[in-house]
């Protein structure tokens, strides 16, 4: 479904991505693990060009989208949570939620999907007329998750969904999301520095290291692998 | 008493202009974080556009209300055209510079349009048709505020009612509130900023265009520089209001034309700056993010 081939991308003169390759395949939950500064949000912003990638390609269902502008690549079905929720603090949440399906005319279908995404977080229902700003950390990625289910991904980026939350409400999302993947369909790329929550999720795993990857491999693999335990699960 | 709604009347028509104006600057601020200095410029050519239209269309004997309506209409198309193309050429290039790039490019944008009039039309006061006609039922009033005056307020007041809908409820205009608050957000949702922030600049330069017309045909006369003292004096009423909010900039213009005129009013003309900016120095002090400002919310 996506394919990143030898990905390079720079902030300035800094290389972040050194030659990405990976692999999604449509239905999977895959995660990225990595440390900070690795490059693990680099390669969301590459695939949503927010970044351009200076060399390589990004093919998304057989066609490379790394010179299409941003918006044409959420049409397509590919949506990005991004780090840091980035929810607009002074709309409120129903406001926010109506952002996400703007690239939508199909009434009915925003309709349906609201009612979704409020049947997921009942909590985001209540707060509704409130401003996105006000909500808590957790109430926003929520929302941040929403948010982005209203664009109708096939392809769902999400970045860093743990970032700052207590481990309950970390739990109850990462359900979430294993919902999602599986009511929907929706194929879910997962980057995490909660290694150990990520791995118990996905599919397949990919560990990045200085821009490139250096593993690839089923997740319970992974989460065997002596190397990994000792560099990202603590053990 | 008379003389006090006398000069409050006179004040809501310096104010208006000034909202007028205000509105641009504050929603460019708004989208893109930098103040327009040529903002002004677009003002004043908005004021010759329509000068040469109405002197044209006066020639051939146009009924004034048609004369009014496309003055209006070229001004601000023509003013669009130049804010629209004053973006991409002057500011788009260095989005992503630091941002003291481009406030002088700005800079430099609002000296070279006042020299490019200045060459092109001339130096010289040019005499503004006046297009608003005196309404009979104004007859009783007309002492106190002229017909003029009223309907600058009153359009003023009626521009700012369908600005604030279309950002409310329409689909570019929540484009624009988003981009607003999270430019990098708004592309992740499939905005496409640089048309939000090319609209941006094109209302900004219509509702100016309009207020170079409306001020011109009060004043009765306009040069190149008219930009200038204008574009300062909205600047300040952007600032006062909160910079980034629409309706503190109607709200900047009204105080700020308010307070001048009552200023030349009970003391004298030559201290009306001294009033304007001393307020402008006050609210600040107080209020830092002006009257209806909003405190930066920045959460990680």
């Amino acid at each position: 479904m996506l394919k990143l081939q030898d990905v390079h991308s720079f902030y300035g003169n800094i290389e972040a991505l050194k030659g990405i390759n990976l692999e999604i395949n449509e239905g999977e939950i895959i995660s990225l693990i990595g440390a900070n500064g690795a490059g693990k949000s680099t390669t969301l912003m590459s695939i949503s060009n927010i970044v351009s990638p200076r060399q390589g390609s990004v093919i998304y269902q057989g066609e490379i989208i790394n010179t299409k502008p941003p918006e044409d690549i959420v049409k397509m079905g590919l949506c990005q949570v991004p780090e840091g929720r980035h929810i607009f603090p002074h709309l409120t949440v129903r406001e926010n939620l109506d952002m996400g399906a703007f690239l939508r005319d199909d009434k009915d279908g925003i309709r349906k999907d609201l009612d979704y995404v409020y049947s997921l977080f009942p909590i985001l229902k209540e707060r509704s007329g409130q401003s996105g700003g006000t909500l808590s950390g957790g109430e926003q990625q929520m929302l941040a998750i929403s948010r982005a289910l209203m664009s109708r991904p096939k392809l769902l980026l999400l970045d860093e969904p743990s970032m700052g939350l207590a481990p309950i409400i970390i739990a109850q999302i990462f359900d979430i999301i294993k919902q999602i993947n599986e009511e929907q369909n929706t194929t879910i790329f997962l980057v995490e520095q909660n290694a150990n929550q990520a791995l118990q999720i996905a599919d397949r795993a990919y560990v990045i290291e200085n821009g490139k990857i250096t593993m690839s491999d089923n997740a319970d693999a992974l989460m065997s692998n002596p190397d990994v335990q000792k560099a990202y699960l603590g053990i | 008493m008379e003389y006090f709604i006398e000069l409050f009347f006179s004040g809501l028509t310096r104010g208006s202009i000034y909202a007028l104006i205000a509105l641009g600057y504050t929603m460019v601020y708004g989208i893109i974080g930098l103040i327009n200095f040529a903002h002004g410029e677009i003002y004043m050519i908005g004021a010759f556009t329509a000068y040469v239209i109405a002197t044209v269309l006066g020639i051939y004997g146009f009924p004034v209300l048609a004369i009014i309506v496309l003055a209006g209409l070229a001004a601000a198309i023509w003013s669009s055209a130049y804010g629209y193309t004053i973006e991409k050429v002057a500011y788009k290039p260095i989005r992503h510079a630091p941002r003291l790039s481009p406030l002088i490019s700005a800079i430099g944008m609002s000296i070279f349009l006042q020299n490019y009039v200045l060459l092109a039309q001339t130096s010289d006061f040019l005499a503004f048709p006046e297009l608003i006609p005196d309404f009979e039922f104004m007859e009783p009033i007309a002492h106190i505020v002229g017909t003029t005056d009223m309907v600058i307020i009153v359009s003023t007041i009626v521009i700012m009612l369908l600005l604030t809908l279309f950002i409310k409820k329409s689909r570019t205009g929540k484009a624009m509130r988003a981009t607003a608050q999270d430019r990098t957000m708004a592309k992740l949702i499939g905005i496409n900023v640089d048309q939000v922030i090319s609209v941006t600049f094109i209302i900004g330069s219509a509702l100016a265009a309009l207020g170079g017309l409306l001020i011109a045909s009060h004043i009765g006369q306009i040069n190149f520089y008219i930009g200038f003292i204008a574009g300062i004096k909205a600047f300040t009423a952007a600032v006062l209001g909160g910079i980034g909010s629409i309706p503190g900039a109607v709200l900047g213009g009204f105080i700020l034309g308010l307070t001048e005129s009552f200023a030349t009013g009970y003391v004298s003309s030559d201290y009306e700056d001294v009033f304007a900016f001393s307020l402008l120095v006050l609210i600040l002090i107080f209020k830092p993010s002006g009257l209806l400002g909003k405190a930066e919310v920045q959460k990680v």
